[in-house]
């Protein structure tokens, strides 16, 4: 019986052996697709378990961290609420992550490649580890402006604001907005709760307007038109027609000015005039005359039309849209028909007229820090490309002052020379009966910009359908704008 | 065959030839390990509470003494009832049972915060339960050594032992539901305060059967019928214990739900054949039996698809019955190599992870690395099982042995095969470690009946007889041999 025995005895050994071929296939090979599994909650876990790093603007921390005593260990707060909202974004238990606390997640958390260093000396000196902090690029006076501007008076909308020279991303704000404490709650029941109301809201508080929402430009997006004409044989002083209406090519559509005016009183008028009291039928032309191919590289070369980005936070792509006629080109000259942008794109169509026609990256990161505020990297600006020459930049500028100056609303700032535009988008399937979007993009000081700026208030905010860009928007991007300037820059 | 017993020539064992050197009896080596085994455990233990909690309670102190207590008395009642018995197979036992105590405890740390964390009712902790369980199952460990003073009394009771198993293996199926049902199992004797699953015991009790029965009628299964392909076919009217035992297990298969208890039924009978008849076929005639009936059994049975497509893509139905195993299995692969560490993993969120997933709870606080361990022991504890059942001088324990033994480790086969996704899915408990009364303490009972084997297999004779002057080898007059049977 031994043989049998001394068999059977070897076929344990076998099963065992089975067992860890098997054991090494899920614990080494396929180890790595098990942790990172999306429906593997351990990872959010361990994320509580490690001491999350801080979103600070200014030096101020926008999301921090407070220790608590049940098992997830440390509460995320969100100290600013709804004005960071949108850039923070939430980290919540159980719906996972957006904004901020999603793109530089593996700052926050730690295990960013950056933070090697400090892990190694935290295992050695048995600290807990800790993540990094994500220093934000926003100027909290700018913020506060920006958020105030759209938040006291009700408004749906967006601002973005941004330093010309560099593309660091100076303020944005989104309306109506969220407290993302609610959803870093530790009781799944409050968690849930708050989930359900925030996203059963119609009024979408959760959408990230600046960056995930895209509108139709409006006349802000003449400022593209000049500059793609500038380099096509047009100057400040050619002259386009001033008609109060026109008829679209090969169709029965009239279009019109705004009021049905004239534009400046002769049957011609500037180009310069025309933008300073943005002309529809003018620019409709002139769209017309450069031509798609041109209007399309030069909205290319300002970033529209290039597809998705990361600053990090995604931002939804803007583009020109279909121009299948002659009619069609017409109406995208006015910023209508299929034209879409983001509100960041806006700004950097504004800060990039701003620099000298040098686009620049925009970007919200400032810098990330280790959990004891030592500096481990630093972005550095960086220049997309030269989207317009330098002297197209700098006449559409002077033509953008004199358009602030024909511009109405308040805010004005005495001893600053601001460089604007507005707009007044149509949208909807009833254009004419449905509150306009009012758009306001500046910059300023003109001579020396220091802060570029694109103001969105959806639907025409309190004004309704007597709605422009000058009456409601334009308050409040100059006072975003005066908020910038008084920070001693 | 042609052992020693039979063996009428050679002196029964060569050690006790020689009165002047006694035979070891390692009970020191046992006492040393069973040491070891507490320190390890303790220190699991005090790992699972600083990963826990940060701090060390009273109640650490309490598990250890209550450990300390329960194996000092078990070393106790070894080195009183059965001296020879095998040093290793008493520490390797405790060690598992101390880990898997250690497992359950700190499964009910995280039980009880997941509990806090989402407002739900706090659970009962299993562990002081599972404490309770090994004492009783300590008890009778005892208690069998006992009655046991040699294993090859139990012999005599085959059949009684195969009527109680059969019976206890099949009451579960034939009672109705609600006396017999948990979880989907039909498996459970339900008494009131109390749960039993009798399989546990049966899987004994049927052990000692075929053992006593497979000894007694050895000569029947070695007859060649007819040739055929080349190979010696058993006659058929031998087939039929194997056939008998195929029933069972499709019987329980069918009437319980318990896959994990069909298979380990069959693969026992199948071996002990194997074991003592010595003929390879029986084994192919077995894994084609085996084959077909799984082939029936997935055709028939929703149950068994269901285990055989979770098997094949446990994420296909995650949200649904996948769940589980692929739960386990996110959390095996979180573990890694090396593992989270005691008590800093999440082994709580997989349902059942101190009972039938203790296994991957390990795995994935411990790592591959600690599973492996685990394992080892477990090689360990069935090879010494081998060992004495190879040294055992007769045939019924030698039988009885090696059986016990396989039982061990082709149940950790399909429990941990199981929860690692080799093979489907069948819900066995891991000897030892998962937390369940019954089957703690109906595999104390085996590890006596291997103690009491190893004891046997290593002690001396009773009494040595006294030789006798021997007169020098040229004076000596020749002697007749009995010739060996």
């Amino acid at each position: 019986m031994n043989t049998p025995l001394r068999r059977v005895a070897m076929s344990v050994m076998v099963m065992v052996l089975l067992l860890l071929a098997n054991a090494t296939y899920v614990q080494v090979f396929k180890a790595d697709e098990y942790r990172k599994d999306q429906r593997n909650q351990r990872v959010l876990l361990e994320e509580y378990s490690r001491q999350r790093g801080k979103i600070l603007a200014g030096g101020q921390a926008v999301a921090d961290i407070k220790e608590t005593n049940d098992r997830l260990k440390f509460l995320r707060t969100y100290p600013a609420g709804e004005m960071y909202a949108p850039i923070t974004g939430y980290f919540s238990p159980s719906y996972g992550a957006v904004g901020m606390e999603f793109a530089q997640d593996s700052v926050l958390n730690g295990s960013d490649d950056r933070l090697f260093v400090r892990r190694l000396s935290d295992l050695i000196t048995g600290r807990d580890p800790r993540g990094g902090n994500v220093e934000l690029t926003v100027d909290p006076k700018v913020q506060q402006a920006a958020y105030d501007g759209l938040h006291k008076k009700g408004f749906t909308g967006a601002v973005v604001a941004m330093d010309p020279k560099t593309g660091a991303v100076l303020g944005m704000a989104s309306t109506p907005s969220y407290d993302p404490s609610r959803l870093a709650v530790h009781d799944s029941d409050e968690q849930m709760k708050a989930w359900k109301q925030l996203t059963g809201d119609g009024t979408r508080p959760m959408r990230n307007r600046a960056l995930k929402e895209t509108y139709p430009p409006g006349s802000t997006f003449k400022l593209v038109v000049t500059a793609a004409a500038l380099q096509n044989g047009f100057n400040k002083d050619s002259q386009v027609t001033a008609a109060p209406d026109i008829t679209l090519p090969g169709t029965q559509t009239t279009l019109e000015n705004y009021n049905h005016t004239n534009c400046g009183g002769g049957a011609t008028a500037s180009l310069e005039t025309a933008l300073a009291l943005s002309c529809n039928t003018g620019f409709a032309e002139l769209a017309g005359q450069v031509g798609e191919q041109k209007l399309r590289q030069q909205a290319e070369r300002l970033g529209i039309g290039t597809g998705e980005q990361q600053i990090p936070l995604g931002v939804e792509a803007s583009s020109l849209g279909d121009i299948p006629d002659k009619a069609a080109l017409y109406q995208t000259g006015l910023g209508q028909r299929d034209v879409k942008m983001t509100p960041l794109q806006n700004a950097v169509l504004a800060a990039t007229i701003a620099n000298g026609g040098s686009r620049m990256q925009p970007y919200l990161v400032k810098s990330i820090t280790s959990a004891d505020l030592h500096e481990l990297d630093t972005t550095k600006p960086k220049k997309v490309e030269q989207a317009m020459p330098g002297s197209v930049a700098s006449t559409v500028r002077d033509m953008m002052i004199k358009s602030e100056q024909k511009t109405g609303g308040e805010g004005q700032i005495s001893g600053v020379t601001i460089a604007s535009k507005t707009g007044t988008a149509e949208h909807g399937s009833d254009p004419r009966n449905t509150n306009p979007h009012a758009w306001y993009v500046a910059f300023a000081p003109a001579e020396n910009p220091k802060i570029a700026v694109a103001v969105i208030v959806e639907d025409g905010g309190d004004r309704g359908l007597g709605a422009t860009g000058g009456k409601v928007a334009a308050p409040i991007g100059r006072a975003v704008i005066r908020a910038a300037l008084q920070g001693g820059g | 065959m042609g052992q020693p017993t039979t063996d009428g020539a050679v002196p029964s064992s060569a050690t006790s030839t020689n009165p002047g050197l006694a035979v070891p009896t390692r009970r020191g080596t046992e006492l040393l390990l069973l040491a070891f085994a507490a320190f390890l455990v303790t220190l699991a233990n005090v790992l699972v509470e600083a990963n826990q909690s940060g701090e060390l309670t009273r109640e650490l102190v309490y598990y250890g003494g209550a450990y300390l207590a329960l194996f000092g008395a078990a070393h106790v009642a070894v080195r009183l009832l059965a001296p020879y018995a095998d040093p290793l197979i008493l520490p390797c036992v405790a060690l598992l049972n101390g880990i898997g105590l250690v497992m359950i405890h700190r499964i009910d740390l995280g039980r009880v915060d997941n509990a806090i964390q989402q407002g739900l009712d706090v659970p009962s902790d299993a562990a002081p339960r599972q404490i309770l369980w090994t004492a009783i199952a300590l008890g009778l460990f005892i208690a069998v050594l006992v009655l046991v003073r040699d294993h090859r009394m139990l012999a005599k009771y085959g059949y009684t032992a195969g009527l109680i198993g059969l019976v206890a293996l099949a009451l579960p199926g034939l009672l109705p539901a609600s006396l017999s049902e948990e979880n989907g199992a039909k498996i459970w004797l339900k008494l009131g305060v109390f749960s039993i699953q009798p399989g546990e015991f049966a899987k004994i009790l049927l052990l000692v059967f075929f053992a006593s029965f497979l000894v007694a009628k050895r000569d029947l299964f070695t007859h060649a019928g007819r040739r055929m392909l080349g190979v010696d076919l058993p006659r058929a009217r031998d087939m039929a214990p194997l056939f008998a035992a195929w029933g069972l297990s499709v019987g329980v298969l069918v009437l319980e739900k318990d896959l994990g208890t069909s298979l380990l039924f069959f693969g026992i009978v199948l071996v002990m054949l194997y074991i003592a008849t010595e003929r390879a076929i029986w084994l192919g005639i077995g894994l084609t039996c085996f084959a077909v009936g799984c082939v029936v059994a997935y055709h028939l049975f929703s149950h068994v698809q269901t285990r055989v497509t979770i098997w094949l893509d446990p994420f296909e139905d995650f949200y649904n019955k996948g769940r589980q195993l692929a739960l386990a299995l996110f959390g095996m692969g979180t573990g890694g190599v090396f593992g989270t560490g005691l008590g800093a993993g999440r082994p709580e969120l997989v349902p059942f992870a101190n009972s039938d997933f203790i296994i991957s709870s390990i795995a994935e606080e411990v790592g591959f690395v600690g599973l492996a361990a685990v394992l080892m022991l477990y090689v360990l504890l069935s090879m010494r099982g081998f060992r004495s059942a190879l040294a055992v001088r007769d045939s019924f324990g030698k039988l009885l042995g090696g059986g016990l033994a396989f039982a061990v480790g082709f149940q950790v086969f399909v429990v941990a095969g199981g929860v690692t996704a080799l093979i489907p899915l069948t819900g066995l408990t891991a000897p030892f470690l998962s937390q369940g009364g019954s089957s703690l303490v109906a595999n104390y009972a085996l590890v006596a009946l291997l103690l009491r084997i190893s004891d046997a297999a290593r002690r001396p004779s009773a009494l040595p007889k006294p030789r006798p002057q021997q007169a020098p080898i040229a004076e000596a007059h020749t002697v007749l041999v009995e010739r060996p049977k």
